[in-house]
This record gives structure tokens, C-alpha cells and sequence, in this order.
């Protein structure tokens, strides 16, 4: 038990070396970082749009202009998917997947209609453009108050997620090869029975013209690896899974490689059967040290969501739920989120973040901004038609009333609202590491990679398991526990914070399926973090009832 | 009104979706050929904060292809159904089979088959306007305008879909169906209480917009200022959304494979499944019947598979779990296809019924965010939300604060006192057609408290 908390620290420190994503991940860092800063000077340039989507674009824009539109704007896009799904040594699937299509947004009177066609010819798309308006024109009788639309300036170019090998280029049989061999070596592990593994990549290629002049065209892709392995008892008493040790990136087929499935996957498949005779936790509250691919997740339910603005002023109370963090003028400066040394940053900028994007689906360039500053709540997340509602913050503060360049959709087919930018705990700034947090814990638990997760409608009340779990006593790892989790208030925990690790332990993690709106959308983000303390936290034991 | 200026669009028929597997045959030169095609013409319209956001039309379509050549199959799948983009995906598909590993486990194709029909198209639907559905929004903010006191935040999706399912050996299914699901949530000013409704048929004229209108406001009313009361064990009476939204969480345990494989809450300590072992209290009867006039679902599943009547429990014993094609022929059983309907058969007493019969416990409208905890028990975590009460003495006594559960479908089940009506579910955490009562249970384990509303 002694020698398996000392094994994975040790793989720890070989994975930040092969991996080398520490050192790159901070690169938009800006810690309490005064105002905000462009994205990216200089954008990565992509590929120009084609004259034929251009063309299509501007026969969308006139289209709703003339039905009677005051603002429009269009996007036609292809996003393009490739799974490579795997168990032991067999391949289940390969999947590819192509959708394209037209979809126009009008403001008429100051309501909202959305159209969408997959038919890419200028009839279809003249068609969509007036359906919208007559969308918006019936949806008038309903209307109480007219959309207040900050205006934008006209922004044209292109920008491209950094990649150096486009994974659609990577043969089947490469990737194939790849999961099999990690399959293989992860089954070397007493009573790993099962191996499920895949790969999954998406390309997202959009191209946006507004009415305010606008045109831009943009590529993105992200990649992401996985791997389950399953354990179970001789006597079928128990099986354990062990599984999310890869995050999903904004990166090509490079981030793939530099996984190095196949050496870690021994390790992954001996964590598995470790967890069959891990003891059950005991009830109670511990100091918790949480590795940055568990945090991440909490971060992005007790932080993230709770900081959107449409959630806050209620957009979103009839499926994701309301904010505890509204109404906006009674904590906005005034709401204590965490300690002095706690910021929030949110930004698309970070180098592999899944939301990164040159402009958002408003045509605005995103900004870096701090959600938290030194503790106290700071600034929520917004897009073009939501930003004026803070317009009485920003001018007390001096700040320019501008969107944060929120605004998303998922596919041509969906209209774009108010999405989470990567939401990070910025580290410390001291180089506090992992062992030193676990060095200055008496009696706590380690919890490393993200397990099931729930939290209410207000973003209160959560509770999060993880991947692994480690008993601290006398600051050093005595063996690992199963059956944990930790039920947590959102203001609770995070004043609870006590210290958090440096720029050398910081790491992103996310995921590309973040739902919300109606009808759902899903929405790729990722989430930085040093390792973190928090003191006194309830924990409770998930593991079958007597 | 508004149907002069948006004319409804219409999916593939038959005869137009017949056309696209002729053509993809046409190009095929792979041994095995599985097609999907799918049409879907959809229109929505979102409101909150007592004030339409936004709204939409789509019209979408899509072309799934799986070419194999003996034990290797590959999947390609494109929205545009141009000659063109057709012979793409063809061709894609045939070249990434014939470079993927082999499949051991890859089956020959499905010969013809019988299939049910169902009318699940319904033409009021079919010619739905923009208009219409600002027609039901506007009867929810009425209300709450002039109520004063109250928010209207609500989701109104209706549309139409065809699809078919053929390959090489003759096979081909065929089903079109509409669509229309309203849910609404009324908040009170204060923003102490909340209620929520919804409606879910496939014929626009069952969907009751004002009754919906004002169970949610009338929810949201008496759910003003909750007290706390401690978590603990409780007698509970699940509104049928609630039992819903744990119920369904039971298809993750329900696969054959992982039973046998020793990874399932189905898996027998012995080997095997539990299949023949009661496992729930013997009122319990679930199962699936594409027929069933309150399902009314799509008679065959993504394979082309037949989905005829399927008793999953039946008296409490578990009588089936599903088995894909490959699972069923290595354990000598028949394949079930996978259900695209669940009814949970119910008893006669109303929710109102329940609570007269209840000295002291919980009325829960419906559940949120429910996730796995433990799969070996079939644990989930999970929210009340929208209308927590406590029953004292057969009467809704007060509004209480929200819970966080830790419990199993399994257990609740297991400690059923009593079931009420079925009815159609229009709830958001998992969608689908399905049907369930509501239940009264005993020991429902509530282990924290949320101050959420």
C-alpha cells in the first residue's frame, strides 16, 4: 500500500518531463494582470476564406437585410469528426463524420430569429435569411423590451489553432496501432480484464461575416485520447475502473504522440487493480490536496458556471439552472469567493485550450480577463448583447463597456449565446509543488483525475469523485483509499483554499462536452490549476450500502 | 396566423430516402454495406426572464455508411446528399475498411425483416408556424406579467423526422414521426421559489400549454421560502419525472456484456447475469413496446433490428438485458436491439393520493444532475429541484430546501410502498419516449442540503 503512493509520484514527475506541458501551459498566464490585454497580438494566420462561401455569406447578409433585419450575421461551417474506438485487442469502430451547413442570426425590432439550412446554394441560403426574419417578426408579439446590441467593429482575417500534424492526415491504421499497443500493455496488470480505449478528433472549419463588415475564417482543431481499464475481483466482488488520465487539448496529432500511451498505460492498468484493495474511506472531513486533472472539473462547475451572466440573470432557469452569484450589483466587487491570493482568470488565449478561437461567433476578439481578483469577485463572462447590462461596473471602474467574446454555437445548425472561455486558477507565486503540499498536510487525502460529478442548479452544492485517492498522514502518502468523495459549498470550499501550487505545477484539463441552452449544445473548454489545498472539506464514502 | 409567411419544411419521404440507399448501393463495392439515412426539419422557441431570447428553424439531414469487407468495417457519415458527397462517403468508407484492423467480432448483415408500424406523424405538428409556438409562450407570460410576482423562463421544440435503415441483403426500414415537448420554469420575484411543468406528445394538440402554464406558476407559488429540515432517510413520493429521471439511469447497467463480464450491477456473484433473480419489489414491471399508444416509438433500432414487446422486469424479476447481435449469438440468446421507448407500469392513486396516504416524507417534482457514483450498485448523486415538500400527516405541510441524494434506482425500487398513475415524460436530464408512475418509497437516503432554488 506504502509503495503505491510512492510509485505514482514518481510516474508524476516522468510525465511533466516527457510531457513538457508545464512550462508551456502559462504562456497567457498574466497573473492579476491589471487591464485587460488583447488575446493574441498576432493572430496564426489560417487559410483565407474561399470566394464561394464569401459570396454565400454576402447573399445570406443581404437576404436578411432586405426582409428588414437591422443586424445579421451568418456562418457557414464544417465540422468534421474521427473516432478510433478499441477494447483489448480489437477495433469496434472507426467513425467519420462531415456536417455542413448555413446558419443566419437577424435582430429585427430588437428580437432575435435563427435559421439554418445544410443546403449550400444562395437560394437556400436566401431562404434561411428570410425565415429568420419572419422567425423574429412572429416571435415580436411576445416581445417586452428590445435587445440592447453593442456595437462591433468590423474585423476581417483568418486565425488557426496551432497544430503541427492534422490528425485527419494520420492513417487508421497508425491510430489503431497505437490504442492496441497501450490496450496490450495495460492488460500486463493482475485482473485487468478489460481495456476500452479511443481516439477522437474534431475540425471545426467556420466562416463568419456580419453586418457590421465582418468577415473571418477560422480552423480549430482538438484531439483527445482515452483509456479505461477494468479490473475485476477473482471472486466478482468488486470490479474498479481507472480511467481519464489524458485530457483533451486544442492541439493536433503531436499531443496524441507525446501521451506516450503505451509506457503510461502499465502504470494505468496497475492503478486499476490497486483500487480492488484500496481500503474503503472513513467518513468525515479531511484536508484535501487536488491534482490539476481534478480540479479542473470542480473549477468549471463552482466557478466556470456560476460566472456566466446569462445564468445569472436567469436565460438559462429552465434547464442548466440559475446563479447563486446574481444579482450582479449586490457581488460584483462586494462577493469574497476565495482567499487574497486567488484569481480566476478567463481567457482563450492559453496555448492548447480547448475554447481558443481568434474571434468569438459575435466577431469580436476575446479578451483576458479576471473573474476573480485577489479574492474577490471581479467580472462575469459575456458576449455582445450582454455586456451593456454591466455597463455601470465597467464605468465605475473605468473599464470600456466591451464583450469578453463569449458567444458560441456549436454547429451551423445552432444559434450562438453565451459560452465559458478556459476558466483557470492562475498559480501561486511562490513554485509550490505537489509533494510540498502534501509535506505540510497532517491528515488528509490526495485526490488525482476527475470522477463523477453533480451539482445543483445554482451552483451551491456539489459533490466530485476522482480517479484515485491517497491517504496523507504526517505529510507524507500511507496508501490509497477507494470509495471517496467530497460534497462541497461552493463559497465554503474555496474560502477553505489554503495554498496552492507555482507555475511549474500548473496544467490544463476540460472536456469537449459542456452542455447548456435549449435545444443543447455542447462546448469544448479547458480548465488550468496548480495543485490546491483546501481545508476541512466533507468526505463520504460512495461504496456499496450494508 | 403565421403559417401564410413560413410555409413548414418538409423531410425526405419514403419514396426520397428509398432514393438515397439506390444510390449508395449503386457505388458500393464493399461485401457489406449498412446505410442511415436521417431527415429532421425542427423549429424551437426559448424564453426567459419573462421575454422571448431566442428561437430557430433547421433543416438537417444525414448519410451514415458502413462498408465491410469481411471481419474489417469502417463507418463514414456526411450531411450533404449530393451524387458527389455520396460517392465521397462511399469511397471514404470502403478505403478506411480496408485499412482497419479486423474485428473479430463483426457480424454478417441483417437479412430483411417484419416490422411493426406505428403512427407516430402527426400533421398539426407537421405544420407548426413560428407563430404557434409564440402562441404558447406568450399564454406562460401572460401569466406571469400579470402575476406581478413571477418569471417564465420555457423551451417549446416541435419538428418532424424520417429516417431509414437499409443494407446489401434487402434490408430496409422505414419510420417518420413528429415531435413536440414544452418545459417551463416559473420563478417567483424573490427569487425564493421555483415550479416546473412540461408536456410531451407527438401530436401538437396534446401538448397542454395552459395547464402547464399554471402547474408551474402555482408550483413555484407554493415553493416560496423553503425551511431547512435535516437530511437523513426519508419516506419519498416521486412525481413521475422524478422517478423518471432515476429510473432511466438503469439502462447503464442494463448491457448483457458487461453483466457477464463480471462489471455490471446485473452481474451475478456466481457468473453470469442476474437474469431470473428478483431484484425489485414485485408491483414493478417495466418494458418496452414501440406500440404502446402513450410510446408511440420508432419500431426498429439503429441496426435495422425488429423492436417488438420486451419485458426488462416483470414482477419485480429481471427477465432481460439487452444483447447486441454479437453478445446474443456467442450466449445462445435472441439480440433485443436496443429500445427506443420505456413504460414503467403504474397503479391507480394520483400524486395527491400518495400524499394523503403519507404520515411524514418528501413530495419531489423532478431530479438534476444525476451522475454515477458507484456503477457495481447502480449509486447515482443527483438534486431535487423545482417543488420540494414535506408531507406531514397526508398534507402538504411546507416548502423544504432542496437535496442532494446518494441512492440507487435498484433501492428505490426495492422499498416501494405504493405507485401511482403512468403518465408521458417531457423532462430534460435524458429525453426519449417514456412513460412512469409516480412511487412512493421508504429509507430514500438524502445526504446533504442545497441552498439552490
Amino acid at each position: 500500500m506504502l509503495e503505491s503512493g510512492r510509485t505514482y509520484v514518481t510516474d508524476r514527475r516522468d510525465f511533466l518531463r516527457t510531457t513538457g506541458v508545464a512550462a508551456a501551459a502559462v504562456a497567457g498566464g498574466s497573473v492579476l494582470r491589471p487591464t485587460p490585454q488583447p488575446a493574441l497580438a498576432a493572430p496564426p494566420q489560417g487559410p483565407a476564406m474561399d470566394a464561394a462561401t464569401r459570396d454565400l455569406l454576402m447573399v445570406a447578409l443581404n437576404a436578411a437585410r432586405g426582409a428588414g433585419a437591422g443586424y445579421a450575421d451568418a456562418r457557414i461551417a464544417r465540422r468534421k469528426q474521427n473516432f478510433v474506438f478499441t477494447r483489448e485487442q480489437q477495433i469496434q469502430n472507426v467513425v467519420d463524420t462531415e456536417t455542413m451547413g448555413c446558419g443566419v442570426r437577424v435582430l429585427v425590432d430588437g428580437t432575435w430569429g435563427f435559421a439554418a439550412t445544410r443546403r449550400l446554394t444562395r437560394d437556400a441560403v436566401t431562404g434561411v435569411a428570410r425565415e429568420a426574419v419572419a422567425i423574429a417578426r412572429a416571435n415580436r408579439v411576445a416581445r417586452d423590451r428590445a435587445v440592447e446590441w453593442l456595437p462591433g467593429p468590423a474585423a476581417s482575417g483568418s486565425w488557426r489553432s496551432p497544430y503541427r500534424t492534422d490528425p485527419f492526415t494520420v492513417s487508421v491504421e497508425d491510430k489503431a496501432g497505437l490504442l492496441l499497443r497501450a490496450n496490450a500493455e495495460a492488460m500486463r496488470a493482475t485482473n485487468v480484464r478489460f481495456v476500452n480505449s479511443a481516439l477522437f478528433f474534431v475540425k471545426e472549419e467556420k466562416n463568419y461575416a456580419n453586418t457590421d463588415g465582418s468577415v473571418i475564417a477560422q480552423t480549430i482543431i482538438r484531439s483527445w485520447p482515452t483509456l479505461a481499464a477494468t479490473a475485476v475481483a477473482p471472486d466478482r466482488s468488486d470490479f474498479q475502473v481507472r480511467t481519464n488520465a489524458m485530457q483533451p487539448m486544442q492541439r493536433g496529432w503531436e499531443y496524441v504522440l507525446e501521451q506516450d500511451m503505451a509506457t503510461r498505460a502499465v502504470q494505468w492498468g496497475e492503478e486499476a487493480a490497486q483500487k480492488l484493495t484500496a481500503r474503503p474511506v472513513d467518513v468525515g472531513r479531511y484536508d484535501l490536496v487536488l491534482d490539476p486533472n481534478n480540479l479542473w472539473l470542480t473549477i468549471h462547475e463552482s466557478i466556470g458556471h456560476p460566472t456566466e451572466l446569462d445564468r445569472a440573470m436567469g436565460y438559462e432557469a429552465n434547464y442548466a439552472g440559475t446563479s447563486f452569484i446574481a444579482p450582479p450589483e449586490r457581488h460584483l466587487g462586494l462577493l469574497r469567493y476565495g482567499p487574497e491570493f486567488m484569481n480566476i482568470q478567463g481567457d482563450r488565449s492559453q496555448e492548447g485550450g480547448l475554447s481558443n478561437c481568434g474571434w468569438d461567433d459575435d466577431g469580436v476578439q476575446p479578451d483576458d480577463f479576471l473573474i476573480v481578483r485577489a479574492g474577490m469577485f471581479n467580472d462575469y463572462q459575456t458576449t455582445r448583447e450582454q455586456a451593456p447590462w454591466l455597463r455601470w461596473w465597467y464605468d465605475r471602474q473605468q473599464r470600456p463597456t466591451r464583450s469578453h467574446g463569449c458567444a458560441y454555437a456549436d454547429s451551423w445548425a445552432s444559434v450562438q449565446f453565451q459560452r465559458m472561455p478556459n476558466v483557470s486558477l492562475l498559480p501561486g507565486e511562490r513554485d509550490v509543488t505537489w509533494d510540498e503540499l502534501i509535506g505540510g498536510t497532517e491528515r488528509g487525502i490526495a485526490i488525482v483525475g476527475d470522477g463523477s460529478f453533480s451539482i445543483d442548479q445554482q451552483r451551491y452544492n456539489a459533490q466530485f469523485g476522482g480517479q484515485l485517492f491517497y491517504e496523507i498522514r504526517g505529510g507524507r502518502i500511507t496508501g490509497m483509499l477507494k470509495d471517496v468523495a467530497y460534497q462541497i459549498r461552493t463559497p465554503d470550499f474555496w474560502n477553505s483554499l489554503d495554498q496552492i501550487g507555482g507555475r511549474s505545477a500548473y496544467r490544463m484539463g476540460g472536456s469537449f462536452f459542456d452542455g447548456k441552452g435549449q435545444p443543447g449544445q455542447i462546448n469544448a473548454v479547458s480548465h488550468g490549476a496548480p495543485p490546491a489545498r483546501f481545508r476541512g472539506v466533507n468526505v463520504i464514502n460512495t461504496g456499496r450500502r450494508s | 396566423m403565421s403559417r401564410r409567411q413560413q410555409p413548414a419544411r418538409a423531410v425526405l419521404s419514403r419514396p426520397e430516402l428509398q432514393n438515397v440507399v439506390d444510390r449508395v448501393l449503386s457505388m458500393s463495392r464493399a461485401d457489406g454495406c449498412q446505410i442511415n439515412v436521417t431527415s429532421n426539419v425542427t423549429g424551437n422557441t426559448r424564453f426567459a426572464a419573462n421575454q422571448l431570447s431566442t428561437s430557430g428553424g433547421v433543416e438537417d439531414a444525414g448519410l451514415a455508411v458502413q462498408s465491410s469487407f469481411g471481419p474489417k468495417h469502417a463507418v463514414v457519415t456526411s450531411n450533404d446528399l449530393s451524387d458527389e458527397s455520396i460517392r465521397r462517403v462511399v469511397q471514404q468508407s470502403e478505403a478506411l475498411a480496408r485499412l482497419a484492423p479486423d474485428d473479430p467480432e463483426a457480424m454478417p448483415e441483417l437479412p430483411r425483416q417484419q416490422y411493426a408500424t406505428v403512427n407516430a406523424f402527426f400533421d398539426r405538428t407537421a405544420g407548426l408556424s413560428p407563430g404557434d409556438r409564440a402562441q404558447v409562450a406568450l399564454a406562460a407570460l401572460e401569466v406571469t406579467r400579470q402575476a406581478g410576482d413571477l418569471t417564465a423562463a420555457g423551451f417549446i421544440v416541435a419538428g418532424q423526422g424520417s429516417n431509414c435503415v437499409a443494407n446489401k441483403s434487402g434490408l430496409f426500414a422505414y419510420h417518420r414521426n413528429t415531435f413536440a415537448n414544452y418545459t417551463l420554469t416559473v420563478r417567483t420575484a424573490d427569487g425564493t421559489g421555483s415550479g416546473w411543468a412540461a408536456s410531451d406528445h407527438p401530436d401538437w394538440n396534446q401538448l397542454d400549454a395552459r395547464g402547464v402554464a399554471q402547474r408551474a406558476a402555482d408550483k413555484a407559488r407554493a415553493s416560496r421560502s423553503p425551511v431547512a429540515i435535516e437530511p437523513g432517510r426519508y419516506t419519498v413520493i416521486f412525481e413521475p419525472q422524478a422517478v423518471g429521471d432515476l429510473v432511466q439511469t438503469m439502462a447503464f447497467g442494463l448491457d448483457a456484456r458487461s453483466a457477464d463480464e463480471g462489471r455490471s450491477a446485473f452481474a451475478s456473484p456466481t457468473g453470469g447475469t442476474r437474469i431470473g433473480e428478483r431484484i425489485v419489489d414485485p408491483r414493478v414491471t417495466i418494458a418496452s413496446d414501440p406500440t404502446d399508444p402513450q410510446l408511440l416509438a420508432q419500431p426498429y433500432d439503429g441496426q435495422g433490428l425488429p423492436l417488438t414487446r420486451q419485458v426488462w422486469i416483470e414482477n419485480g424479476v429481471l427477465r432481460q438485458l439487452v444483447y447486441s447481435r454479437f453478445w446474443a449469438r456467442r450466449q445462445n440468446r435472441q439480440p433485443t436491439g436496443f429500445p427506443t421507448g420505456v413504460k414503467f407500469s403504474g397503479g391507480d392513486q394520483t400524486v395527491d393520493q400518495l400524499v394523503g396516504g403519507t404520515e411524514r416524507g418528501v413530495l419531489v417534482t423532478r431530479l438534476w444532475y444525476l451522475r454515477q457514483v458507484d456503477p457495481r450498485t447502480l449509486l447515482f448523486t443527483g438534486l431535487t429541484r423545482d417543488g420540494t415538500f414535506l408531507v406531514e400527516n397526508g398534507r402538504v405541510a411546507r416548502s423544504v430546501r432542496n437535496f442532494r441524494f446518494n441512492d440507487s434506482s435498484l433501492f428505490l425500487l426495492n422499498n416501494l410502498e405504493a405507485l401511482g398513475q403512468a403518465q408521458r415524460l417531457a423532462g430534460t436530464e435524458a429525453g426519449g419516449n417514456i412513460v412512469m408512475p409516480s412511487v412512493k418509497a421508504r429509507d430514500f437516503s438524502f445526504t446533504s442540503l442545497s441552498e439552490a432554488v
